[in-house]
């Protein structure tokens, strides 16, 4: 009787592609619960209409490009950059703004690409990027945190919220307002000090600013849950995360009207944590190996603090994330790992044969 | 306590070893007939020194090592030659080779064996001749020779002597219960071996911590032994030569040299076993212990198995389902491969025939694109990169290939095992080195064939100049002849006078012909300098828009000309002087 001829291994790790990025998906629930409860419906709303529009997007160009549709949007790839996109994008915004910086996003900065694998630029930051480019003003409107909204002013409900996002109604007087990182960079001349006992952003935070705080501290929670399940390695987060204290700990300047903030500030505010443990562990766009990881890790980290610091925008994950895919390969190329019994490592651009 | 290494990568699936632990040893009925494929082990094939119709006793040498890396094979149960021919082997393409089928007598009567019990005495050349007649070769898969493995540890002083009982592969517990069972037998083995190697100052037993029962036996046996059991945690494939060293000695082996080289000799313990009864009892490596395994058959157990027993053999005697199975595999799941037969025989390298149903082992699901996840490098135990490998081989980018050290892939298999988006990368390793090395006898057999071809337009060259010389000289000789001897009627060749004349011509023939020659040469010379100069030309043409092969391709054959130029000269200048 004949049987299968099969290449080794036979049997796998019960792992796939699609579970991992389900996974992904899950450890982002803690985050959004807390923004949600923070800035309201905006940001669900942001990330349906960004599901809606990479898994339409990718169907189109899957269909395009003659590829089975259904096995391609199992991978959950296009859902992860939807979230990940909806979450940095701000509440309220209208909805064209999202589906534009989804599309782009899919369409431009992935599957133009090849797909995925082969995108050398996380697709979710291109879109973000593209988008604060191109509608500075709606980008750089958040809401005000539930907890600093003036007695007589609530958030939107939810049909409200609709309404805003899709018929462009206007919010009403004092939902919206400046992030910390905003505030912090726009209160050129005071001292830290200052700063934190004229705000309420500040003033009533528990240790970094009010809101963000806890959502960054939640997007921590879901990042360590990641790495306890092994999904990525602690290189990459923590050489950023590393990188950008050791630097507002290094320019902190004792708290002076020049000083760019502190360590807690710079790690709990913005995109940090969000940055940290699911767009600088995206492994498409990073670099491959553990010593590269620590390297990618520590120049977004401190790209994010001198944008932040000395850059004309408050935050600067997505920059920076850009820059470090940008520079990636260069990484690559310089810590392939030793194999077992060559005395040294090699460079990727070495072609003669090793001794 | 030893300091126990920790080696890179690695991977842990489910070990699967309880189900084949339940019952101990067991015993097939013998097969009505045997099949022993010549080429069981790394090396040349075993020369036959039986023929078709012989009656043959168990343990009768049926062919014999035919080089230093080979081994010799054995009757492993009386009855008759009845083919020598090619079957199905065992073997990932399916292929067939040559073999020697033996239709049993069904009495197994031996042929008197002779047992060396007083090893000690003997020297390490009477050991290892002992190990070699008995055909020994590793058991634990690979399949190497001992008595050749044995020789190489006596070019250096060995100081370690490891011991392999890891058995990392899930399912095989075949190096497991012979331990349980065997282990004193193992021991003698070892101090076989020891003596052999003169003594290694560090003698060690690796095993992982999976087999607490075999740990047992062993430190039982070797108490006051100066062998140390060391046993550390689980993982796969801390069982490979490299990685085994590399967990017990902190040492590295540097790639292309073996562990002889750091005075390091590792053998696993089955083939220690082996070792033990050839030395000892005289008794050629005619059975191993095999585990059947897998859920399409409903007894999972390890047997003694003749070597050249039909895989069909064993699994009809353990009832197995055919319809149940997914696939027939010939050692673990990780690094096994799979039989399209049942027909093939077990040889000395088959650990394991694993019978799994559908949802043990499932059909593989479709592959996914790489996202570069790196699960690969952290699995991998040589520390390569699997996915820039992969990359490479899709490629067909040798170069980066081999940059990227993929030669020192041990195709393990932990990278494919851990791939989420199911890349059968060794598969895509093992066809770029087949490729690689193809490509590299091809370019070996095109040198050798240019210069063969070179060499010949030389020979023939030099062979129209003789002729030419020769020519010129019988001419020269016919006409002085003519001149000098206008009146020559009677019978030539008898007188003194003649011969001393005929010397004189043929010495101005000798004298003629180097102008002649020279001309040729000089002519022979421009025509390579002209071809040296358009080989010149033709590389510059290369360095600008031709790929690296053709550039080689080109550079050589500047050498080549240039070589011919060098030739004509030296020929040359020989015949002007
Ligand atoms: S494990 Fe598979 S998907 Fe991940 S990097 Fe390696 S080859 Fe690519
Ligand atoms: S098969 Fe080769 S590349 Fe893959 S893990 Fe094993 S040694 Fe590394």
């Amino acid at each position: 009787m004949a049987f299968k001829q099969v290449s080794s291994p036979h049997g796998h790790a019960r792992q796939s592609t699609g579970q991992i990025m389900q996974l992904v998906l899950l450890a982002t629930l803690p985050g959004l619960l807390v923004l949600s409860y923070q800035f309201g419906w905006g940001l669900l709303i942001n990330i349906l209409i960004a599901t809606t529009a990479a898994i339409s997007a990718e169907a189109l160009i899957l269909k395009l490009r003659n590829r089975p549709i259904e096995f391609y949007l199992r991978d959950y790839s296009a859902v992860v950059t939807a979230v990940l996109l909806g979450l940095a994008l701000p509440p309220l915004a209208p909805w064209w703004l999202v589906v534009v910086a989804t599309a782009f996003s899919i369409i431009i900065a992935k599957q133009l690409y090849g797909g995925l694998g082969s995108n050398p630029f996380n697709p979710a930051m291109v879109g973000y990027v593209v988008a604060l480019i191109s509608f500075p003003i709606e980008m750089t409107t958040w809401v005000t945190p539930v907890s600093l909204l003036a007695a007589d002013v609530s958030h939107p409900g939810l049909l409200e919220s609709l309404a805003i996002v899709f018929a462009g109604n206007s919010p009403v007087d004092g939902v919206t307002g400046a992030t910390p990182l905003d505030l912090f960079k726009h209160s050129d001349g005071l001292l830290v000090e200052q700063i934190y006992q004229n705000n309420s952003l500040f003033s009533r935070a528990s240790f970094a600013g009010v809101g963000w705080e806890w959502a960054n501290m939640a997007f921590l929670i879901g990042g360590l849950a990641l790495l306890k399940a092994r999904i990525f390695t602690w290189h990459g987060p923590i050489a950023m995360l590393g990188t950008l204290a050791l630097m507002s700990m290094l320019f902190w300047d004792g708290g002076s009207s020049d000083s760019p903030g502190s360590p807690v500030m710079h790690l709990f505010s913005g995109a940090s944590m969000l940055g940290a443990f699911f767009i600088v562990t995206d492994p498409v766009s990073s670099t491959v190996s553990n010593r590269g990881r620590l390297i990618y890790g520590a120049l977004i980290g401190l790209l994010v603090y001198v944008i932040r610091a000395w850059g004309s925008y408050p935050d600067a994950v997505a920059f920076a994330v850009l820059l470090g895919n940008f520079a990636a390969p260069f990484i690559d190329n310089y810590t392939v790992p030793r194999t077992y019994g060559h005395s040294k490592s090699r460079r990727a651009t070495d072609k003669e044969k090793s001794e | 306590m030893r300091r126990i290494w920790d080696a890179p990568g690695g991977v842990h699936p489910p070990d699967n070893k309880a189900q084949s632990l339940t019952s101990s040893i067991g015993q097939l009925p013998l097969p009505e007939k045997l099949i022993l494929p010549l080429t069981q082990h790394v090396g040349a094939a075993a020369k036959v020194c039986v023929s078709v119709g012989e009656k043959v006793l168990k343990g009768q040498k049926l062919a014999s090592a035919s080089a230093s890396i080979s081994a010799a094979i054995h009757a492993p149960s009386s009855g008759w030659i009845t083919a020598i021919e090619e079957r199905a082997v065992a073997h990932p393409s399916g292929m067939s080779a040559p073999c020697i089928e033996i239709t049993c007598d069904g009495e197994d009567r031996w042929i008197e064996c002779m047992g060396y019990p007083d090893y000690k005495q003997a020297t390490p050349p009477q050991l290892r001749n002992l190990i070699a007649d008995a055909g020994v070769a590793g058991l634990g898969g690979a399949g190497f020779p001992s008595a050749a493995k044995l020789e190489r540890g006596t070019h250096m002083p060995v100081d370690t002597l490891i011991i392999n009982a890891t058995e990392c592969e899930p399912y095989i517990t075949a190096d497991d219960i012979l331990i349980r069972e065997r282990a004193d037998q193992i021991i003698q083995g070892i101090d076989i071996i020891s003596h052999l190697l003169g003594t290694p100052k560090t003698i060690l037993i690796g095993i992982e911590n999976n087999k607490p029962e075999a740990i047992a036996a062993l430190n039982h046996h070797c108490q006051g032994s100066g062998i140390e059991v060391v046993s550390f945690p689980t993982k796969y494939p801390s069982g490979g030569e490299k990685q085994l060293i590399y967990i017990l000695t902190g040492k590295e082996i540097p790639s292309g040299h073996l562990p002889a080289d750091l005075g390091i000799v590792c053998l696993n313990s089955s083939t220690v076993f082996a070792i033990k009864r050839a030395v000892i009892d005289g008794e050629p490596l005619i059975s191993r212990i095999t585990t059947l395994a897998g859920e399409a058959c409903d007894i999972n157990r390890n047997y003694e198995i003749l070597i050249g027993t039909p895989v069909s053999h064993l699994l009809a005697q353990n009832a197995f389902h055919p319809e149940l199975c997914s696939r027939l595999i010939m050692g673990g799941p990780m690094m096994g491969f799979s039989l399209t037969s049942s027909d093939v025989p077990l040889v000395k390298s088959s650990t394991c025939i694993l019978a799994p149903s559908h949802t043990e082992i499932p059909d593989d699901d479709p592959v996914q694109a790489c996202i570069r996840c790196g699960l690969c490098a952290e699995a991998c135990p040589a520390s390569l990169l699997p996915q820039q490998l992969y990359w490479y081989a899709r490629a067909d980018d040798h170069e980066r290939l081999q940059a990227h050290n993929l030669f020192d892939c041990i195709e393990c298999g932990a990278c494919s095992y851990v791939c989420p988006s199911n890349i059968p990368l060794v598969q895509h390793y093992r066809s770029s080195k087949a490729d690689i090395v193809n490509a590299r006898t091809a370019k070996a057999t095109a040198a050798v064939a240019r210069e063969r071809f070179e060499f010949r337009q030389v020979r023939l060259e030099m062979a129209d100049t003789v002729r030419e010389a020769k020519r010129e000289a019988r001419r020269i000789v016919t006409e002085k002849a003519k001149i000098t001897s206008p009146t020559t009627t009677q019978p030539s060749g008898s007188s003194a006078a003649d011969i001393i004349k005929a010397a004189q011509l043929r010495g101005t023939a000798r004298q003629a012909s180097p102008e002649q020659q020279r001309a040729k040469l000089e002519r022979t010379l421009m025509a390579a300098e002209m071809r040296l100069k358009e080989a010149q030309q033709r590389l510059l043409q290369a360095t600008n828009n031709a790929s690296v092969d053709q550039q080689a391709q080109q550079l050589a054959s500047v050498e080549a000309a240039k070589r011919k130029v060098e030739q004509a000269t030296q020929r040359l200048t020989e015949v002007s002087h």
